[in-house]
């Protein structure tokens, strides 16, 4: 745990940001230390949102425990089930039929687009601009509303079973991802306008909160903030799962390793992520949604490892069986938590605002490093 | 031409005839200090109601629209509901400081309203130096937003008030010198001379380019010095909670939120006064026929006219821009701003003297 707090007779002044803190988004606490308004420390205070889901998994059976997955990063809900759906295909050796795999990476896409919008709204609202939230709600929302009528909820979707998906897609998904296609097309240059291209907005991310690639390395981080910093790390590239070697798409690497180039990173990625829908959404092939699987699941005795790439990073899930109904043990390497880690480091030397620009720019969902 | 000057001579020729000189005055006095306080609260109201909606137009909602038509009823309600709430007050704070902090920001809010011309003959005190009243007064504010971050026992406060005090010493220097430029071409520091002169033209359009410079300087120093964004250092939600009013609540906290706001109005006031002639209509110099028309709209039309355009122009940079930090609001105004608007002093001497205004 962290030293004892007290406030120095150098002039330094210790303050709580959160676990209450408009700008924790979450019951994230972190103590830093100030000089001035200059930050000397930071030091997160994890654990007010633990709900041991990696001991609550040991008792659930293999069909069961995706569930609680989709309460980890609840933003990328679809991808955790993904990742725990595959590990236990893999221990089950099971084939998925084409199409399960396609519609599961179209919603994996739909998901890290919805993820990244609200991040845009949250990350311009964290610098004080309180409208692009509603911007990015609005073709949000479209998302949601196409999540709800396939998958039957919004947010956490539980989508995806052993051997397949739990539903068919609604026939009406076709049609409206194509119109939601269109739509977000001829809305991403606004978000440009309003936020990329403005002065105070630059001036508030470049050369702020530099990350080095070794430091990226060094600290763990992957997903975008990692990308941001120049370092490849896509999983969808170096490791393609499911249906993501059938279509084309780039890894967004920036070199700036600042603030911005994350911005940068993400916003690129939004425009990929449609590409890849464009590619697939006119391609699902027919076919059975489900492979034939025994009611009862039970994985051989052994380890398995599997990653997948979230809106986040890279999430791991490490699974130990016994041959039983139930993991022995299960680990999420979850990728809020390394990128939480490197945040210190980063926010030296900047002032407060830095931080909370910082932080944005980490895109942090607290539930996903409590677990 | 319609006149509020004839309606009060109206009345005090009316109360002369009833009692004496002395009393007269008293009821002269409390009848306009109600009709300041009613109109402090009223435009309070207002412009609260009028943020919510600016600000729903620009991020594609309603607004309020379930209290009364439009809604036009919810501000009167929050107040209900903000007067009848509990003034909690927090352990361990400077209980006097606590308590006159908010009075202090508005008390110097309110006073401020004295010499603005609100129409043709509407003005509470028409004092020779108006000018210089309105920036000494304006400074004070700063004191009792100290006060608060002082007094609340709280870091965030404190942080907040600090940053406030920098931000309000520095801006109040571009912001005086943009005001001077328009004093030296007017050559008076009374408010009603300085409309008088804008008889045939308003300042913005008779004053060439120093005066775009002045009005633009005006408009940026002032959103700074009322704690507005991109300037709001001193609340800064997502960094500092609250700022300086973190830890008050109910009443307390509607009194600075009613100051800002009536802050907003003077300095839009003063600007609509400065650089878009006050209450004076549209007149355009020789063409007499034409300002005869002009003349027909009520002067009181006009200034508010002008001043709720200039404070929707300062809400609109509310809602769009993202707010910056405090070394770059700093250097915004040490380093750009205050050289900028001396030069155009020196240019607006330079144009006053040789003559080239219209």
């Amino acid at each position: 745990m962290f030293e004892e707090i007290k406030t120095s007779n150098d002039g330094e002044l210790v303050i709580n940001v959160g676990p209450q803190h408009p700008a924790t988004h979450g019951v994230l606490h972190l103590l830093i230390t100030l000089n001035g308004e200059t930050i000397t420390k930071l030091e997160p205070n994890l654990g007010y949102i633990h709900r041991s889901i990696e001991k609550m998994c040991e008792s659930l059976s293999y069909r069961q425990f995706i569930y609680s997955t989709s309460r980890m990063d609840y933003l990328s809900s679809h991808m955790n089930n993904h990742a725990c759906a595959m590990i236990v295909e893999k221990g089950l050796q099971v084939e998925i039929p084409e199409r399960a795999e396609v519609i599961r990476v179209l919603i994996s896409e739909l998901t890290r687009l919805a993820s990244h919008q609200l991040w845009w709204g949250a990350m311009a609202m964290d610098l004080g601009a309180l409208s692009p939230f509603f911007y990015s709600f609005r073709e949000r929302e479209v998302i949601t509303d196409i999540m709800e009528e396939t998958c039957g909820a919004r947010l956490t979707m539980n989508y995806i079973v052993p051997g397949g998906l739990m539903a068919d897609i609604h026939p009406n998904f076709v049609k409206r991802v194509k119109d939601f296609i269109i739509q977000f097309n001829s809305k991403i240059d606004e978000y440009d306008q309003l936020v990329t291209g403005n002065i105070i907005f630059q001036n508030r991310m470049k050369n702020v909160g530099y990350l080095s690639p070794e430091d990226a390395i060094s600290y763990g981080t992957t997903g975008p903030v990692a990308r941001g910093s120049g370092v490849s790390c896509d999983i969808r590239k170096l490791y393609p799962y499911s249906a993501y070697n059938k279509v084309k798409f780039e890894e967004i690497l920036e070199t700036g390793g600042d603030s911005f180039a994350r911005y940068l990173v993400r916003i690129k990625e939004m425009k990929q992520s449609i590409s890849i829908i464009e590619q697939l959404i006119d391609n699902i092939p027919e076919g059975d949604f489900q492979a034939k699987t025994k009611a009862v699941l039970k994985l051989p005795k052994g380890e398995f490892y599997q990653r997948v790439e979230t809106a986040r990073g890279e999430l791991g899930v490490y699974l130990v069986s016994e041959g039983g109904t139930t993991p022995y043990r299960i680990k999420f390497r979850s990728p809020g938590f390394s990128n939480l880690s490197a945040l210190n480091h980063m926010v030296k030397g900047h002032k407060i605002g830095d931080l909370v620009a910082i932080m944005g720019t980490l895109d942090l969902v607290i539930p996903d490093i409590d677990r | 031409m319609f006149s509020f000057q004839n309606m009060t001579q109206e009345i005090h020729s009316w109360l002369s005839s009833l009692m004496s000189e002395t009393f007269v005055m008293l009821v002269e006095m409390t009848i306009v200090g109600i009709l300041a306080i009613a109109l402090f609260a009223f435009l309070g109201l207002v412009l609260v109601y009028m943020e919510r909606k600016v600000a729903a137009v620009i991020q594609l909602r309603k607004g309020p629209n379930r209290v009364g038509p439009f809604g036009i009823f919810q501000t009167s309600a929050d107040t209900l509901k903000l007067v009848l709430k509990e003034g909690f007050m927090p352990d361990n704070v400077d209980k006097f400081l606590y308590k006159l902090a908010p009075f202090v920001v508005m008390i110097t809010a309110m006073l401020i309203l004295a010499p603005i011309p609100f129409a043709k003959g509407v003005q509470i005190w028409d004092i020779n130096i108006g000018v210089f009243y309105l920036t000494a007064i304006s400074s004070i504010s700063v004191i009792g937003i100290l006060m608060a971050g002082w007094a609340s026992n709280n870091k965030y406060s404190l942080l907040g008030a600090m940053r406030s005090g920098a931000q309000i010493v520095s801006y109040e220097l571009s912001a005086g010198m943009a005001v001077l430029s328009i004093v030296v071409l007017t050559g008076s520091l009374n408010l009603g001379d300085i409309i008088a002169s804008q008889e045939d033209g308003w300042w913005i359009f008779k004053g060439h380019i120093p005066a775009w410079i002045a009005f633009i300087i005006y408009i940026i120093a002032v959103t700074a010095e009322t704690n507005r964004a991109p300037f709001d250092m001193a609340e800064a939600e997502s960094e500092l909670t609250g700022g300086f009013h973190t830890e008050y609540a109910g009443m307390r906290f509607a009194l600075f939120f009613l100051a800002e706001y009536i802050n907003i109005f003077i300095v839009c006031a003063i600007g609509a006064i400065l650089f878009f002639g006050g209450w004076m209509p549209f007149h355009i110099g020789s063409w007499t026929a034409f300002n005869h028309v002009m003349d027909f709209i009520p002067s009181f039309m006009w200034f508010f006219g002008k001043t709720f355009f200039l404070i929707f122009l300062i809400m609109w940079f509310r809602w769009t821009f993202p707010r910056l930090r405090v070394d770059q609001l700093l250097n915004l105004e040490w380093k750009y701003l205050l050289p900028i608007s001396i030069f155009n002093l020196l240019l607006m001497t330079l144009v006053a003297i040789k003559g080239w205004h219209f």
